[in-house]
């Protein structure tokens, strides 16, 4: 590429704050239960969460705990002590009209996670990762805030533990971004502290700006001062890895074209509207708050010298990845997928010992999770032991693969019951020798048109006469078996 | 009664449900203090008709112990003030200095109990909100070491400077009150146990003997004469009693005050931000959007004093001024702390006068916000060193009541009490 080309050639320098809601029993200042889901308005709130006056926060050091466990996984620093302030601003759906989080003294700083794109390795650097407490939500009755004829406040999430997550701009591109939230949310969901499933459990602001190709470097870094020179965009309410991806697809088209058209790109924040496929400039960083933070006092500084040391976290999905493929000799793709989430692998691993490590494989990754992704159900939800008895029946022939498969697993699924019970109901048990070679002369004697068409070398002959075999025998012969010996039978 | 001296601002009966070393007492409880059902207003229009639904630690613990409260007491709005004479439900006046301030912000407070119409009372103690109107009505009040009273249920002004206390008419009843409030609360994380044997009331044997007070020079040499000369009367006194005297001169108190005001106003502009209509105040009806509606109520809602400590909060705060503000006071505090623990090494407690001046007539002083801010001068240094003091009476001047102060190291109450007694 010429010098005049790759001036011309625009690279997307992409930072992240990650806002991911920690699975505490209870939230993060007071005693007030996270088990939120279901429950009415304003049901799980208590003075503190309410921001009554008088009421004082105390912190929940199973969140610190939580947050301790993410940077060791994140190979983070983790300080002497460490501390909150609040951060000063008036918003509707704040309970105090300020937030308790961290500014000096995070829980975590200098950080990395390593992510693969089309297979190449990337290094993502953390900058640092607090805690906070996440404001209620609010309900615009008849519309968006603008247009809403009132607005109600439902204090359920005031107080929910976040852990906010900001990275350095390392990312160069939308695919980077989504295989961080991807490889970030699995190791979360390793580590115990984050459920992905639940509402509003991930949410994600970008920053992103355009700088020209030749001021990153050989070393793929890019000057401070380029970066500050570049006006950027902040965009808000991204909730999934694909809508980070769709997002920032979007607003580079947006930056690339503003740019070649000779406009500014105006720094400030945008709003990804996932409905319509667009950000949309919500306000100008000129205009924007003073936080005015400063010390909470409510809240003494915790001594945490040592915890990383004395907190133990799981194996983490990188390392049981390659451990699964050499102790168990599994392809690739095979412990990639078993090491999805931490809920299959574990359930793999308790199988793996009674039965061949590949037969399990096959069973856990292709077949069970195959149903279970068609009936948008978890590993969690199976019956660990019913299954390995399905296994058991397998691996022993009792019952064909096929009828396993698409007979007794979905069954089990279906109406949960027990393997073994599906069996007799649906007659499955392997017929054994004798029954089969009754059958087969039956079928020889029953169609002798079919035995016919088999000597005058017609194709189908034989496959209609297993069928029939098949039929005699309720499914649970073994169709090899069978054809071996029709062939022997028909041409000896 | 309480009409009489306007020191309540709500007039409520809660019987106590336990048995314990106040029952039979009354309590009167500063309007700041949150009582379940039983409205709570800080004195400011704001909270007119709010009610809390719980009660403060405090509160509970002096049901338990069979007390019954006599009402909310009257104060400066949010405890902005020395005089009562900023809250929105009228001055309190002076029972023992009939036209006179009662002091304050505790000023409804320290009038009950002077006028005996609760045996005891609860005030906070921010900037000297208890010692202060304890001196101007002739009655004992402790601001205790911060920590060692839950502060849960406190409606915050300055959180890191602020106390509940004790009011009584005698140090022992004092002694007594702080005896059912203090200890740690899991509500309150900057609680702390005092290492204490046996309770506060057993340390009042009145033996000052073996005892060092350290006279502190620069805030005694600064009061009113009439003031200094009871001051000395009852220094004099004590050492009859056997305690030594030592002068003491604090180099870093001269930038207290200043340092007191900017630390305490930029955490009340943090602390009063959720009074914004949502939930508290005068909500609806005004043109433009939600922050303009949070602007009206506030402006409406809080008084004059609150709203110029607010905006000089907020300005102390911001970018570019923080350093040269907020940073500045804290590095103040830090440097007052110290010279109170070097202090300490070379007395037992220390003394000064509560305040420099007598209570001052009602409306005196209302026009002349620093003027107020001055007589804070000797109690503000104790709130940002974090330690307890107690103010005794010691007599009256020209018919007004004159406090003396003295300070202790942190949780050492115990001094304080068995100090202040010999002076009874």
């Amino acid at each position: 590429m010429t010098q005049a080309a790759r001036t011309r050639e625009l690279i997307p320098v992409i930072g992240l704050e990650v806002h991911v809601q920690l699975e505490t029993q209870t939230k993060i200042f007071c005693g007030c239960s996270t088990d939120t889901a279901d429950a009415d308005p304003n049901t799980h709130t208590c003075p503190v969460c309410l921001g009554l006056p008088g009421a004082l926060p105390v912190l929940n050091e199973a969140a610190v705990e939580m947050a301790v466990k993410v940077g060791k996984a994140l190979d983070a620093a983790i300080p002497e002590q460490t501390r909150f302030h609040r951060k000063n601003y008036f918003y509707p759906d704040l309970p105090k009209d300020f937030q308790i989080t961290q500014y000096d003294n995070p829980i975590c700083q200098d950080g990395e996670l390593e992510i693969t794109v089309e297979d190449s390795d990337r290094l993502i650097e953390i900058e640092r990762a607090h805690l906070e407490e996440d404001p209620g939500s609010l309900k615009h009755a008849g519309g968006s805030i603008d247009q809403a004829e009132y607005t109600l406040v439902d204090y359920n999430r005031a107080g929910m533990p976040l852990m906010e997550i900001v990275t350095r701009p390392d990312f160069r591109g939308p695919e980077e971004v989504r295989a961080f939230l991807e490889k970030l949310t699995e190791v979360l969901e390793y580590l115990g502290v984050f459920d992905a499933d639940r509402d509003g459990s991930l949410r994600v602001d970008a920053n992103i700006s355009m700088v020209s190709a030749d001021a990153v470097a050989e070393d793929d870094s890019i000057a401070v001062a380029t970066l500050e020179d570049t006006n950027r965009t902040e965009v808000k309410n991204i909730s999934s890895h694909k809508g980070a991806q769709k997002a920032l697809a979007y607003e580079i088209t947006r930056q690339r074209n503003a740019i070649r058209r000779g406009r500014a790109v105006e720094q400030e924040t945008r709003h990804w509207d996932e409905s319509r496929g667009v950000t949309v400039s919500m306000r100008s960083k000129a205009t924007e708050k003073d936080y005015r933070y400063f010390r909470e006092a409510d809240i003494p500084p915790l001594r945490v010298a040592g915890w990383k040391e004395q907190i133990s976290i799981p194996e983490l999905p990188d390392a049981r990845r390659e451990r699964f493929g050499t102790e168990f000799d599994l392809s690739d793709e095979t412990a990639s997928k078993l090491t999805a989430t931490k809920a299959v692998a574990d359930f793999y691993e308790s199988l793996v010992g009674q039965f061949d490590p590949d037969f399990v494989a096959t069973w856990t990754a292709d077949v069970l999770l195959g149903e279970l992704n068609y009936r948008d159900r978890s590993v969690e939800s199976v019956d660990r032991k019913a299954f390995a008895d399905l296994l058991e029946l397998v691996a022993t022939e009792a019952i064909t693969e096929k009828n396993g498969a698409e007979v007794v697993l979905r069954s089990m699924l279906d109406d949960g019951a027990h393997p073994e019970t599906i069996v007799e109901r649906e007659g499955l048990g392997k017929t054994d020798a004798d029954a089969v070679a009754t059958a087969v002369a039956t079928a020889i004697d029953n169609h002798p048109e079919a035995v016919a068409d088999f000597h005058a070398g017609e194709d189908g002959a034989l496959n209609y006469l297993v069928g029939q075999v098949m039929a005699e025998t309720g499914g649970s012969a073994d169709p090899q078996t069978v054809n071996q010996l029709l062939e022997e039978k028909l041409t000896s | 009664m309480s009409s009489e001296y306007n020191a309540f601002i709500t007039d409520a009966t809660i019987e106590g449900d336990g048995e314990g070393v106040l029952s039979g007492a009354t309590v009167a409880v500063k309007d700041n203090i949150s009582t379940k059902d039983v409205r709570t207003t800080c004195g400011s229009a704001m909270l007119e008709s709010y009610e809390p639904p719980y009660d403060a630690t405090v509160v509970r613990r002096v049901l338990d112990a069979g007390a019954t409260i006599v009402g909310k007491a009257n104060m400066d709005e949010f405890g902005m003030g020395g005089t009562t004479e900023t809250s929105a439900f009228d001055p309190t006046e002076n029972p023992r200095a009939p036209g006179h301030v009662a002091g304050g912000s505790s000023g409804g407070s320290a009038a009950a109990v002077a006028a005996g119409a609760a045996d005891l009372a609860l005030g906070s103690d921010t900037g000297g909100s208890i010692r202060n109107p304890a001196a101007f009505c002739g009655v004992v009040g402790l601001k205790p070491t911060y920590g060692l009273v839950s502060r849960y249920g406190l409606i915050a002004y300055a959180n890191s400077l602020e106390q509940i206390g004790p009011i009584g008419p005698t140090v022992e009843s004092t002694a007594r009150l702080l005896d059912v409030i203090a200890g740690p609360d899991e509500h309150d994380g900057t609680t702390r146990t005092a290492d204490l044997e046996g309770s506060y009331v057993d340390t009042i044997d009145g033996d000052v003997s073996g005892t060092t007070v350290g006279v502190l020079r620069n805030l005694t040499e600064g009061s009113d004469e009439r003031v200094q000369t009871r001051f000395e009367a009852a220094i004099d006194d004590l050492r009859a009693q056997g305690a030594s005297i030592v002068e003491i001169e604090l180099e870093s108190i001269e930038h207290a005050l200043a340092a007191y005001y900017v630390i305490a106003m930029s955490e009340a502009s943090s602390n009063l931000a959720r009074f914004d209509g949502v939930r508290y105040g005068v909500s609806g009806g005004y043109d433009g959007d939600w922050n303009e509606a949070f602007a009206s109520t506030r402006n409406e809602g809080f008084g004059e004093e609150v709203k110029r400590r607010i905006l000089l909060g907020t300005y102390a705060l911001s970018a570019g001024y923080h350093d040269k503000y907020y940073k500045k006071a804290q590095d103040a505090r830090a440097w007052v702390k110290s010279d109170f623990t070097e202090a300490f090494t070379q007395a037992d407690v220390l003394a000064s006068p509560t305040m420099p001046v007598l209570a001052p007539k009602i409306g005196e002083n209302l026009d002349d916000p620093l003027a107020l801010y001055q007589i804070d001068a000797n109690t503000v240094p104790v709130n940002l060193a974090n330690v307890p003091a107690i103010s005794v009476p010691i007599g009256e001047a020209d018919g007004r009541p004159v406090g003396l102060q003295l300070i202790a190291p942190a949780f050492g109450e115990g001094r304080l009490f068995r100090t202040a007694s010999a002076l009874e």
